[in-house]
């Protein structure tokens, strides 16, 4: 970055010249240097998917996971720092159940994606540093499925389907390919294992983990882990698919 | 004079007759028009249902001034929350507004606290028309139909006999005028009209119901016997 240096990205208080925040940008690079994570919305639900980068081969396997449940019909999946976004979902978590002790039902998707982007927006305004984390929010409320992306400067935005990190480009473009409004979550638990594994870069990274959540019908409008075994089942297909690329 | 001195230290009481009844596909909710203090008539027309929100109303009984100040607590929270969700609210988030307040003011010596016996009801997208009884002490309970205020001790036989699932909205809202009707033929402090709000997914629709349309029961004057000069007494049934 040219500015590097010049004095205004000590503070999220100061803009640069050409109004940046550049606090924010770099939490942003945080972000886009952590393994990828995708989120698509089915026609009966959403489905989650995170690289997650193992940085040590006698790392347990299951722990410092990146996708979590919020509330039943809510779950997110972050990544970027990976403290930060624990401490982000911790403040879903108390929405969520503060909502629902408050109005008696459970948050709809919209409320939350609004109260987690105020929520980052402040640490642009006020405190220490935003938060280098990017997190996608899989909600099915009253209103249906939804997908949500809320970045680190405090923008929200509903998707169909979204990915952040390293493999967010490439992602991005196959995800573009998928027809989403005629698949079902259980062909979109596959889609998405295939696309992580594409875009995962062997030469940079070599160990990754992948985790797999979804809400949707087949899980009673419940945020859970994929099941064990359509997670292998995906996990082998996306391995062949990509064995068969590289014949191609 | 002495019945008015005597009582000054008392509110309004809106000793009252309040009923809400489920349909396919909406609710009406109702009350008479009656408010007084001990035997004394504060208020012949008034109107015991509040509008909540656009799609639910709240029907009330017990004091006067602690059930309309319930009402515009709830007003104000749920008008904060609509403009949050973008839509109107669901009933059983509004009922929930009024039951919290409720609970967490309620006294257990005669002052203290409030004296609030609602009937909540409206109409909503996900689950559609509902009715829900909220008796003094914050309990909330989700009804086919729901009755409240002193007049309600007698028309419960009547509602446990007459009720049925399946009335269309012109069926129950006889239904409800029948019942409150015969409630201020019984009770002293119920009396006036009938006011009836029906909603469904359309919208709300109020009602007056006056002595013209009202058939008497018991010993009631015939109002319109009475009007032209045919006038006599009910006997009954």
């Amino acid at each position: 970055m040219s500015s590097i240096g010049t004095g205004y990205d000590l503070t999220t208080t100061t803009f640069s010249p050409d109004g940046k925040i550049f606090q924010v940008d770099y939490a942003q690079k945080a972000i886009d240097n952590s393994g990828t994570a995708i989120g698509i919305r089915c026609k009966d639900g959403v489905v989650l998917g995170v690289e997650k980068l193992v940085i040590s081969k006698m790392l347990v396997e299951g722990s410092n996971r990146r996708i979590f449940s919020c509330d039943l019909h809510a779950g997110i999946a972050t990544s970027g720092l990976a403290a930060d976004g624990r401490q982000i979902v911790n403040r879903a978590r108390a929405e969520a159940a503060n909502f629902k002790n408050f109005f008696g039902d459970a948050i709809p998707g919209e409320v939350l994606c609004d109260r987690i982007a105020s929520y980052k927006h402040l640490f642009t305004l006020y405190g220490t540093r935003p938060y280098g984390v990017g997190t996608l929010l899989a909600v099915y409320d009253e209103e249906g499925p939804q997908l949500y992306q809320i970045e680190a400067s405090g923008v929200g935005m509903r998707y169909f389907g979204t990915a952040v990190g390293k493999g967010r480009q490439g992602a991005k473009t196959e995800i573009e390919r998928l027809k989403l409004s005629e698949m079902t979550c259980r062909e979109g638990v596959l889609a998405v294992a295939k696309i992580i594994y594409q875009v995962h870069d062997d030469a940079k990274d070599k160990a990754f983990e992948l985790e797999l959540s979804w809400v949707c019908d087949e899980s009673q409008r419940r945020h859970e882990r994929v099941p064990a075994d359509l997670h292998a089942t995906a996990e082998t297909a996306a391995k062949a698919a990509l064995e068969d690329d590289d014949d191609d | 004079m002495d019945f008015i001195r005597n009582n000054q230290s008392q509110s309004p009481d809106t000793g009252t007759t309040i009923i809400g009844v489920a349909y396919e596909g909406g609710i009406v909710i109702g009350c008479d028009t009656r408010v007084s203090i001990g035997n004394y008539i504060n208020n012949r027309t008034s109107d015991k249902i509040t509008p909540l929100a656009e799609n639910v109303f709240l029907a009330r009984s017990g004091s006067a001034p602690d059930t309309q100040l319930v009402a515009d607590y709830v007003r104000h929270l749920v008008h904060q929350h609509v403009m949050e969700i973008g839509r109107d609210p669901d009933v059983k988030t509004v009922a929930n507004l009024a039951m919290q307040i409720v609970y967490n003011n309620k006294g257990v010596n005669h002052g203290q606290g409030l004296c609030a016996a609602m009937v909540c009801a409206g109409w909503d997208k996900h689950n559609g028309g509902q009715v829900f009884a909220m008796p003094i002490g914050g309990t909330l309970l989700p009804v086919p139909w729901a009755i409240d205020g002193s007049g309600s001790t007698f028309i419960w036989g009547f509602m446990d006999a007459e009720y049925r699932e399946g009335m269309t909205r012109a069926e129950t809202e006889v239904f409800c005028i029948k019942a409150i009707s015969l409630a201020m033929a019984r009770d002293a402090s119920s009396g006036g009209m009938v006011r009836l709000v029906t909603v469904d997914k359309d919208g709300a629709t109020r009602r007056l119901v006056t002595h013209e349309e009202m058939e008497p029961f018991y010993e009631e004057l015939d109002l319109r016997k009475v009007r032209d000069g045919s006038g006599g007494v009910a006997l009954g049934i």
